[in-house]
């Protein structure tokens, strides 16, 4: 293998593995370093750059940051980073003097932002402070798009949510809401220098050709729009027996809610088998804790309703069967259908982008499936000044990546009223790699590997929350159980470096490497190395770093897959030729900026 | 300073016939000086037992005094272990020895411990043949006490003092053999591939075993002119042949060059395996050895890899006869027999 180039910013990127796995690129470690030393302001501001919502995120994050970390590949669970993001939030000081403060010089150009959900909003941040005018359109009465109608108060209060908006709109926002844009043509003929599109994928799928599905009327309703009117207190009840149809987060949001709302017999029903169902792990532990069962690889076959009242629904009973491609299939097991009684039935079996509003003549192209036709990497359209993100450009995902899209997007719009191109020379992440030697064995960071297992954060009592559904189940981690589990975290952002002319070849830090990390050895191919190593080193995704030649001819190989950051082969290397060097990486925002 | 070791390992480290990982074999975190040789030698120490499934209650590491002698601390924590006084273990290591025949004996010594202080001690067990792997951390200094040149420093050798040493040095390898002893090698701490298999035949070897370990002090003797640093010895090192230890029960499975490799069986069923020969060396052979030992000494070189052996040895015990049950498994009766017995035995002697 050629020696490893470690000037690539991607390089030490990628050995961040909550960073890298993080759409926006949070600098994971860096904020929880400050949580443990209780610099929840600072930590607060690191996410605030990065992710916009950090105390919204902190609760809601869909956080693919997790099952990437470090920590869960060398014991079972990962660190609770998500719930760590929510601490800084929740302890933070005065943070409104930190950040941009208006009225900032304006640049002469305007843009429209139509929508206004977390893809919007963090275009709103990130150029409002370069001195564009922003205009933003929603026809929601407020803003946070779905995190406000969708997203249900016990996981997120309401404060919560406005006052990160807050944060935003305070910039000089102009802000429309109850503000329906029904025609794009007419948008276009306003003048604006650039336009974004952040509307979201707001259409809930139906089931409309089951049987029976018509006569029963409103007591079978779209998920989405069920929440959506639970949030603005249009409905504030539900039936005592209730069926929720679909497995992913927004079935469980339905079925909590309801529990909620006088649901007692709630059920969440679906296809296929509860392994393969979309909602997040934690998402179903929180439903089955509140008495709600789910009932796998049912059917849906009709609605039963007598004389005009919903009675039940008729489910057929099936298995999964999967071929060599590993497609399923359910077929049907020839077992008699089973009957549930219901009241209601919330359907909550996906979501889809939906743009009638978007004339099909103004040179907006939509493949067909009836996304819009986008630069992936710019988020342009095929109408050079629209832009489009979040939810509205690649279909239903989460949060995060409509804030990641928000801040791409952003940058694209700011190169291209600057008549820049899209898509070469966009800015490059800026990076910093700093030595984080302290004294002779000392490092500026706490090195030392806590064996502690995660910590479970504290719930409220179910009694009482299922009373009220504006009071939150997650009570959150107290300071000293933020710090416990802070101290979990590897700090994989503190990188090992290493200097071949340096190395004298003594094999300390192969001896004294914990996990077996390193190895001294002839080079090869990369897949006879990983063969050759002091242990095995599968783990494709995972680099290899490799030195340049040695005196003995050989190169130093360390496998990046399960390396604790512990510094002890630096601590062991009599020349420093290992060294620990602490590497920030923040994503280029629109104009560089910096908020944190 | 990081005193304490991660408690996590490579989530796939593999595990031994006993069930046991490397960890199992580990020691405390060192507090040697970083890149000092011996912490190799303690690694080595460790994969061997790990790899030869050693069953870690079985054995007793000892040690004298020295940097080198602190390692059984770093090694094998799970052991019995007797950090004794300055050049004094072998003697410590006879008594055990003979009184517990079932444990497997590690000796650590350095070159200050064994060459200097313990020199009388040192000859003695190898001409008492203790079932023992003896192994010398040499440095060519006495690091411990800051550096001073030890009796193996070589003539001219100069130490970060930057003082040529005035004195001729003691081979520790070549007393061996002129002593008898059956199983003779020199190694490097930064060759474990040569180590490794090195400790277990050594281990496996029913007699005195030394191996004679090149060391290098980085604090006090790795610098230019020192003939006992990492470069010197990476510039000068030779071998007698390339060691494979072979255990009993388990296929020879590596490919050898036919003509220029023997195999050495031990009584236990293992074989040592050696390839690459150098010309005119017998390693069952002590004249050769002595003669090959020879010839790298006066051309300057540092001559590793096993160097004699003599697989039919017999050890203190069988010379002396003694009972095959440990002492610790005798009962009184037989340990403490009474005034009658001893009357007889004086009665005898009249
Ligand atoms: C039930 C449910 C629970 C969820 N829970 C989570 C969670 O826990 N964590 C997570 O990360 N994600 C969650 N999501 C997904 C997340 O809410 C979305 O991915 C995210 O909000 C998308 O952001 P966005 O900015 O692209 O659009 P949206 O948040 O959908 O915002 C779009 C906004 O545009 C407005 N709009 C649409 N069309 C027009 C128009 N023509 N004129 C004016 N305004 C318009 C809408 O009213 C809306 O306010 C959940 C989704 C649902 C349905
Ligand atoms: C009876 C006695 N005399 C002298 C000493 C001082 N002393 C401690 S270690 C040492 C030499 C150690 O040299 P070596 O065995 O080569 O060990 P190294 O530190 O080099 O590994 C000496 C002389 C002592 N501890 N005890
Ligand atoms: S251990 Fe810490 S730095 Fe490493 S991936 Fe997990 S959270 Fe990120
Ligand atoms: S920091 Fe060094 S010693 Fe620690 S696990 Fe990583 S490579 Fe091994
Ligand atoms: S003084 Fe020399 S022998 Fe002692 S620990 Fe340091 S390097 Fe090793
Ligand atoms: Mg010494």
């Amino acid at each position: 293998m050629n020696p490893t180039n470690i000037k690539d910013p991607e390089y030490f990127h990628k050995v961040v593995d909550c960073q890298y796995a993080c759409p926006a690129h949070t600098p994971v470690p860096e904020y929880i370093r400050l949580i443990a030393a209780e610099r929840y302001t600072e930590a607060y501001m690191i996410n605030w750059e990065s992710n916009v919502f950090p105390g919204v995120l902190g609760r809601t994050c869909d956080r693919p940051c997790e099952p990437a970390c470090r920590r869960g590949r060398v014991e079972e669970e990962p660190v609770a980073i998500c719930r760590l993001k929510r601490v800084a939030a929740d302890y933070k000081g005065d943070v409104k003097n930190l950040m941009p403060k208006g009225p900032f010089t304006p640049n002469g150009k305007k843009i429209a932002l139509i929508g206004g959900g977390p893809a919007s909003l963090t275009v709103a941040r990130d150029l409002a402070p370069l001195g564009y005018e922003i205009h933003l359109f929603d026809e929601q009465p407020a803003g946070g798009g779905m995190m406000r109608s969708q997203i249900p108060s016990f996981r997120l209060p309401e404060s919560v949510l406005n006052e990160e908006v807050g944060y935003i709109l305070d910039l000089g926002i102009h802000a429309q809401f109850r503000t329906y844009v029904s025609s794009m043509k007419d948008m276009l003929g306003k003048g604006y220098d650039a336009i974004f599109v952040g509307t979201g994928a707001p259409r809930g799928r139906d089931l409309n050709d089951l049987p029976g599905r018509q006569e029963a009327g409103d007591h079978i309703q779209i998920g989405i729009e069920f929440l959506a009117n639970v949030a603005f207190e249009h409905t504030s009840k539900i039936g005592k027996k209730v069926l929720v149809l679909g497995g992913g987060n927004t079935a469980m949001d339905c079925c909590r809610t309801s529990r909620r709302l006088g649901g007692e017999d709630v059920k969440v029903v679906v296809r296929s088998p509860k392994a393969e169902m979309k909602a997040s792990p934690w998402e179903i532990e929180d439903a089955v804790h509140e008495d709600i069962p789910i009932y796998e690889n049912h059917v849906p076959k009709s609605f039963v309703v007598e004389n005009g009242k919903l009675k039940g629904m008729m489910f057929e009973l099936v298995r999964a069967e999967y071929d060599e491609k590993g497609k399923r299939k359910l077929i049907p097991t020839g077992e008699p259908d089973v009957f549930f009684e219901a009241d209601d039935v919330l359907i909550a079996v996906g979501q889809e982008n939906a743009f009638p509003w978007v004339e099909r003549d103004l040179g907006i192209e939509f493949d067909k499936w009836e996304v819009p036709i986008l630069n992936k990497e710019s988020f342009q359209s095929t109408l050079p000044h629209v832009f489009f993100g979040g939810d509205a450009a690649m279909g239903p995902k989460n949060v995060i990546t409509a804030v990641a899209q928000g801040h791409t997007a952003a940058v694209s719009i700011d190169l291209f009223c600057q008549e820049k191109s899209l898509t070469e020379g966009r800015p490059s992440p800026l990076t910093n790699l700093i030595h984080q030697k302290m004294g002779i064995h000392e490092w500026m960071y706490d090195s030392s590997v806590a064996s502690d297992l995660r910590y479970q954060v504290p719930h409220a009592d179910k009694v009482k929350s299922l009373k009220d559904r504006l009071m939150e189940v997650e009570l959150g981690y107290d300071d000293q159980l933020a710090f416990k589990e802070a101290q979990r975290c590897l700090n994989c952002d503190v990188q090992t470096v290493f200097s071949t002319s340096r190395c004298i070849e003594c094999d300390a830090c192969v001896d004294i490497c914990p996990t077996d990390c390193i190895t001294f050895t002839e080079n090869g191919e990369e897949e006879d190395l990983r063969n050759r190593l002091s242990a095995p080193a599968h783990e494709l995704d995972q680099d290899l770093y490799v030195s340049e030649e040695l005196p003995t001819k050989r190169v130093m190989v360390k496998d990046e897959n399960v390396c604790l950051h512990c510094g002890l082969c630096a601590e062991r290397c009599p020349t420093a030729a290992w060294d620990m060097h602490k590497y920030l990486y923040n994503t280029a925002k629109a104009g560089g900026m910096k908020y944190a | 300073m990081t005193f304490v070791r991660p408690v996590f390992r490579h989530p796939e480290s593999p595990t031994n016939r006993l069930g046991y990982t490397r960890k199992f074999y580990e020691g405390a975190l060192s507090t040697l000086c970083a890149g000092c040789g011996h912490d190799s030698v303690s690694g080595a120490i460790i994969q061997a037992c790990f790899e030869m499934a050693v069953e870690p209650h079985r054995v007793a590491k000892l040690s004298g005094i020295g940097c080198s002698s602190k390692t059984p601390a770093y090694f094998l924590a799970n052991s019995h272990g007797f950090n004794s006084v300055h050049g004094r273990m072998p003697s410590v290591a006879t008594g055990a020895y003979l009184a517990n025949r079932d444990l497997m004996y590690i000796g650590i010594s350095g070159d200050g411990d064994s060459a200097s202080i313990g020199m009388g001690q040192f000859v003695h067990a190898i001409r008492r043949n203790l079932n023992i792997t003896y192994i010398i951390m040499n440095n060519g200094c006495y690091g411990l006490t800051k550096g001073q040149d030890s009796a193996t420093a070589d003539f001219g050798s100069k130490s970060k003092a930057g003082i040529p040493n005035m004195y001729q040095s003691i081979d520790m390898a070549g007393l061996a053999l002129e002593l008898g002893a059956s199983f003779v090698g020199r190694s490097f701490s930064g060759d474990k591939e040569q180590l490794i298999p090195m400790i277990k035949a050594a281990m496996s070897h029913p007699g005195f075993a030394l191996i004679d370990v090149v060391s290098p002090c980085v604090t006090f003797n790795n610098n230019q002119g020192s003939t006992k640093s990492y470069d010197y010895t990476r510039e000068h090192i030779e071998t007698t042949a390339a060691v494979d230890f072979v255990p009993l029960m388990s296929e020879i499975t590596a490919q050898y060059e036919e003509g220029n490799s023997i195999n050495v069986n031990l009584h236990d069923g293992s074989v040592i395996h050696l390839s690459k020969l150098a010309k005119d060396w017998d390693p069952q052979d002590r004249h050769s050895a002595m003669n090959r030992l020879y010839h790298a000494k006066a051309s300057g070189e540092v001559l590793t890899g096993l160097i004699f052996i003599d697989t039919e040895t017999r050890d203190l015990h069988s010379l002396l006869n003694t009972t095959d049950t440990a002492l610790n498994s005798l009962g009184k009766e037989n340990l403490c027999p009474g005034s009658s017995v001893l009357e007889d035995i004086n009665a005898a002697l009249r």
